[in-house]
Parts: structure tokens; C-alpha cells; sequence
């Protein structure tokens, strides 16, 4: 596209001309002052980053142990630990693997590689923008609806698994879309050219380069789904549960755990509220740090 | 297309993954539409048997009494007290922020504060809420003059938190696609980094920005574990925020679980969703348009 004299009008304002600001010291102090003061803002964040997580390890370090993490809760939640909890958060990060990355990723190869420019496909690409910023409660009340009461899964595992696939679903479209817009076009040409089908491009050359992109991307969508409570509260999340062995159970969970435990009013257990946040967190944190640094790396070796 | 080359059997492969992808590809759409769906479906009984403006307008909520009412206002003014304080709070800082990491800051540095902010968005909305409670909420009971902490305004400063990376990355990402031409020519004329910033990059970029305003204001409304925790999830219509409130998704998550199945009072949580559901559609479109109109901007 080229681009017409009036989309560079900015640079032409009569303001921008006043050739004597840039050696007045008032432009200079100002630029200064400006400068330092988006410097705090932006050192800020960072720094209350760190506070969170520094803050969240001192709290938290204490409870961790071998016996917090592997043992279920004991005299009426006030002591043991949160095994149920964390394997709760690990079967609904299995089940939205399961639903959500074959459909997230279909729809990204979908709208990467096959949709066009059509209307429907910018509708559906309006809708999955959208799908993105509904209420996590929104999606609880939904789940409840749907897969709860209407297709009659009760308060189980499933039912969590199948509402949170739906919240993760948006972010796996986007990542999957993105990481294959990145490819360069000449590959898919050449792979044509050699003569393969779509599949076979799609298959040989354009998923596995793109498998970096994509699998950062799950791992994203897997970890909010791991990070989101509001919802599985209406969808069979439990205040105590046994380990779950199958999905047709309800079952406890790590971030409703933590919720539940530090809005206790009658047998407040702080320990059990750091050791649950900082487990909860580091999980997180040590999946999404290990997934950027391999994909960084991943990056460096494949430059075009 | 058809070269030779292509057997039969490769041939129907093709068009047999195209179908798989293209019918999976669909099923996100119909997502949406369920969900729409099943939120009016089940508000069905509520806008039968108290009407939608009398829920909209309606200033009392005593949904378990045996005159009972379902009036939204207090759920309504106290979500927008506590987005207004989330907003007035992570827009400037974000914003501010996201200016230092595209026109100020050195390369390095913006590497590693970016990694830094797209993790903070991973850090779960219960642990910002429970940080709240042991930091934010004492300080502001023993420097304001307030019986509890639970009011709107901790759970506003930490909703702000919560849309901080939101509104960084994306204000950021509209800061950046502004062509460098653009920079150079300011800097030509002899114009400060922050003269070009602020007459020739932020107009240039300003419908991005708008959106990654949006995009917050959407979330800001629709954080449910944060205010639910630090809000107070009191009855009454707050006139500022420095009353206990409760917000839309509060109401909804704290009361959905206990009330009976089907219900007046079920059905009209379910209408709160709707409207919920509308706002945020609305306020995400908005932002979809225009950003979607800012990437065509400089695009070549």
C-alpha cells in the first residue's frame, strides 16, 4: 500500500516546524523531566513485579514442604496439605488440552492458511476478539448453564474442563494465527512449487516452524486456564474433595483453594493461603518462564 | 493448483484436512453464540417476571427477602466506581509506561521490563487479590478515614494492577507501529524526543492507544476474584469509593452457587450476566474496530 501525503500531516503541524524549540531550555527541561517521569512509571511496574513475587516467596517459603504439597488437608482445613488441590488444577489442565488445543489450533491454521478476507471470516475473527474479553464469571454462568445443567455433568471435572476450554480457546486461536502470519510466504511457494498439496505444505514445512509459536502459545492458554476462578466456582469446584480419580467428580482446585482459604472467617489458616499462592504461582511462573527462554532459543536458531 | 504431480489419493487428503480445519475453525463462533444464548435462555423467566428496566433501574437488592427486589443499580454504580478508580490509575502509568519502553528507553532495557510485564499477566487474579488483602487493605484503614479496608477503592487500585500489562503491551505495540520515518522527520526539524512523542507519535498512534483503553475498561469490569475478596460486597448504592460496594461479577460469583436452580432470583443473576455480557461485547468491539483500523494505518 502506498501511503498518501496526508497520512504524514503529523510531521507538518504548524508546532512541529518551530525550528528555535530545540535549543530552548525550556524543551530541554521539559524532555528531562518527561523522561524521567515515564522512567518512574515503567521502573514501577517492574518493580512492583518483583515486589509481588518477592513478597509472595518470603510469605510463602515457610509452609512449603513435602508433606504441604503431597498431603490432603487435615483437621478441618486448618492443617496438611493441598495434594487434592493441585491435582485438581493438573486434570483440568489435561482436559483443556484436550478440547481446547485441537479446536484452538485447528482455527488458527483455519484463519492463517485457509479463510480469506471474506465478511464471515472477519465476523468470526470479530468474534474471536471478543470471545477474549467476556467476564470470566460470564463464561461460569455459561458452563453452569450449558454443560452443568443442560448436557447434565453436574458439578464434575468435566463440566470445569469444558467451561475453561472455552475461556482458553481465544487466547490459542490468537497465538496459533500469529505464529503461522510469521512464516515467511516464499517457503509455502516453494513447497508448492515442489508440488505438494496444502495439507502436505501445512504438514512438512509450515507446522513445524511454526510449532515454537504455537506451543508457547498453548502453554499461555493452559496456564490462564490454570490461573482463572471465577469460572469453575458454579462448576463443580469443592471446599474439600478427595484426589479425583475420574471427571464425572468434583474436585478441589488451586486458585479456588487459595480464594477460599484467605476469605476464611472462622478458621483462618495463613500458612495453608502463602504455601497454596506461592505454589500456585510458581507453577506458573517456572512453565512460562522455561517456555520463553525455549522459544527465544528456539528463535535465535531459525532466522530468516 | 492442479499440477500433475498430485496424485489422487494426495489430492483427497487435501481437501479432507481443509474440511476438518475449516469445521473446527467454525466451532469458535458457535462458542460465542452458545453463549449468548444460554445467558438469555436462562434470563428468560427474569425479564418475564420483573422486566429488564426495572432490573436496570432498579435501586434495591434484596433478592432473598420475601418482597423481594432485583434492582441492578447497586451492583452497577459500584462496578463503575471501581473501574473508575482502576482506570484513573492504570492509564496514566500505562500509558506513561509504555512511552519510556517505545520512545525512551534502551533496547535492553525494554527487552527485559517487556518479559517482565507480559509475566506479570500471568500472575492469577486470586494472588493480586490476596496480596490486596495483607498490604493494600490495612494501610488504607489506617490512613483513611474508613471502618474496613473492603472498600471500592483497594479493590479499584488493585483491579488498576491487574490491567496494567493489558494496557502496557498494547499501547506499546500501537507506540511502535508508528513508521520511524515519522521519528526521523520530527527529530529533522530540530524537535525533542518527547516533542516528537507527543505531537507526532501518540496522534499518530492514538487510535491504538484508545483501544488498548478499551481493552482495560473491559477488564477492569469484568475482574471478578479481585473484588470480590477486597470490594466489601455491601448492598447499598456507594456514593464514593470509599464505601464497601459490590460490583456485576461479584454479585453474580458470590450468590450464583447458593440460590435454587431455575429460580426468580437464579434467573435474575443470569440477566445480570446478560447485561454484563453486552457491556463488555460492546466495549470490546469498539476497541476491535478501531484497532483493527490503526493496523491498517501503516501497514505497507
Amino acid at each position: 500500500m502506498t501511503r498518501t501525503p496526508t497520512k504524514t500531516r503529523p510531521a507538518r503541524s504548524k508546532e512541529v516546524v518551530t525550528f528555535s524549540s530545540y535549543c530552548s531550555k525550556r524543551a530541554r527541561r521539559i524532555e528531562a523531566i518527561v523522561r524521567s517521569f515515564t522512567a518512574i512509571c515503567c521502573v514501577g511496574v517492574v518493580v512492583l513485579v518483583v515486589f509481588l513475587l518477592g513478597y509472595l516467596f518470603i510469605r510463602g517459603v515457610g509452609s512449603l514442604s513435602w508433606s504441604f504439597i503431597f498431603d490432603a488437608p487435615k483437621d478441618r482445613m486448618t492443617a496438611g496439605g493441598i495434594w487434592p488441590a493441585i491435582v485438581g488444577t493438573l486434570w483440568l489442565i489435561g482436559l483443556v488440552s484436550a478440547f481446547a488445543l485441537p479446536v484452538g489450533i485447528a482455527t488458527g491454521i483455519y484463519l492463517a492458511e485457509i479463510a480469506g478476507q471474506s465478511r464471515p471470516v472477519r465476523m468470526l475473527r470479530i468474534a474471536i476478539a471478543n470471545m477474549a474479553g467476556v467476564p470470566s464469571v460470564v463464561y461460569g454462568l455459561f458452563g453452569y448453564a450449558a454443560f452443568s445443567l443442560a448436557l447434565g455433568f453436574g458439578k464434575s471435572l468435566l463440566a470445569m474442563g469444558l467451561t475453561l476450554s472455552c475461556v482458553t480457546l481465544p487466547v490459542v486461536i490468537t497465538a496459533t494465527e500469529e505464529a503461522l502470519r510469521q512464516i515467511p510466504k516464499e517457503q509455502r511457494q516453494a513447497a508448492m512449487a515442489l508440488g505438494c498439496t496444502r495439507a502436505r505444505t501445512l504438514g512438512k514445512i509450515v507446522l513445524p516452524t511454526a510449532l515454537p509459536g504455537i506451543i508457547t502459545g498453548a502453554i499461555l492458554g493452559l496456564s490462564r486456564a490454570a490461573a482463572e476462578t471465577a469460572p469453575i466456582l458454579f462448576t463443580g469446584v469443592a471446599f474439600f474433595a478427595p484426589v479425583a480419580t475420574n471427571v464425572t467428580q468434583p474436585s478441589m482446585a488451586l486458585p479456588y483453594h487459595l480464594y477460599i482459604m484467605a476469605t476464611q472467617p472462622t478458621t483462618p489458616a495463613p500458612h495453608i493461603v502463602w504455601g497454596t499462592a506461592l505454589v500456585l504461582t510458581g507453577m506458573l511462573s517456572i512453565t512460562n518462564a522455561g517456555i520463553a527462554t525455549w522459544r527465544s532459543y528456539k528463535r535465535r536458531k531459525l532466522q530468516w | 493448483m492442479n499440477t500433475p504431480a498430485k496424485t489422487r489419493t494426495a489430492r483427497t487428503c487435501d481437501a479432507a484436512a481443509t474440511l476438518v480445519i475449516t469445521v473446527l475453525g467454525w466451532t469458535a463462533i458457535f462458542v460465542l453464540i452458545a453463549i449468548a444464548g444460554f445467558l438469555v435462555h436462562s434470563s428468560l423467566r427474569a425479564l418475564d417476571e420483573v422486566g429488564i428496566w426495572s432490573m436496570i433501574a432498579g435501586s434495591d437488592w434484596f433478592p432473598t427477602s420475601s418482597n423481594a427486589r432485583f434492582g441492578f443499580l447497586p451492583a452497577q454504580i459500584g462496578s463503575a466506581w471501581v473501574t473508575i478508580v482502576a482506570l484513573s490509575t492504570c492509564v496514566p502509568v500505562g500509558v506513561f509506561a509504555a512511552i519510556y519502553l517505545s520512545e525512551f528507553a534502551s533496547t535492553r532495557f525494554r527487552e527485559v521490563a517487556k518479559a517482565v510485564i507480559e509475566f506479570m499477566a500471568t500472575i492469577p487474579s486470586v494472588v493480586f487479590g490476596l496480596i490486596g488483602l495483607s498490604v493494600l487493605v490495612p494501610l488504607i484503614r489506617e490512613h483513611l478515614p474508613v471502618d474496613s479496608g473492603l472498600i471500592g477503592l483497594s479493590a479499584g487500585l488493585v483491579v488498576g494492577i491487574v490491567c496494567l500489562p493489558t494496557i502496557i503491551s498494547i499501547s506499546e505495540d500501537a507506540l511502535r507501529s508508528v513508521p520511524r520515518e515519522l521519528r526521523q522527520g520530527s527529530f529533522a526539524l530540530g524537535n525533542t524526543r518527547w516533542q516528537t512523542a507527543y505531537k507526532v507519535v501518540l496522534p499518530a498512534a492514538s487510535s491504538g492507544v484508545f483501544a488498548a483503553v478499551m481493552l482495560g475498561l473491559g477488564r477492569a469490569i469484568g475482574e471478578t476474584m479481585v473484588v470480590l475478596m477486597l470490594a466489601g460486597n455491601a448492598g447499598i448504592i456507594p456514593t464514593s469509593p470509599l464505601e464497601a460496594a459490590r460490583t456485576m461479577t461479584g454479585t453474580i460469583a458470590q450468590e450464583t452457587g447458593e440460590v435454587v436452580r431455575g429460580g426468580l432470583h437464579f434467573s435474575v443473576l443470569f440477566t445480570l450476566g446478560l447485561v454484563l455480557f453486552v457491556i463488555t461485547f460492546v466495549i470490546n468491539l469498539i476497541a476491535d474496530l478501531v484497532l483493527e483500523r490503526s493496523r491498517k494505518k501503516w501497514s505497507r
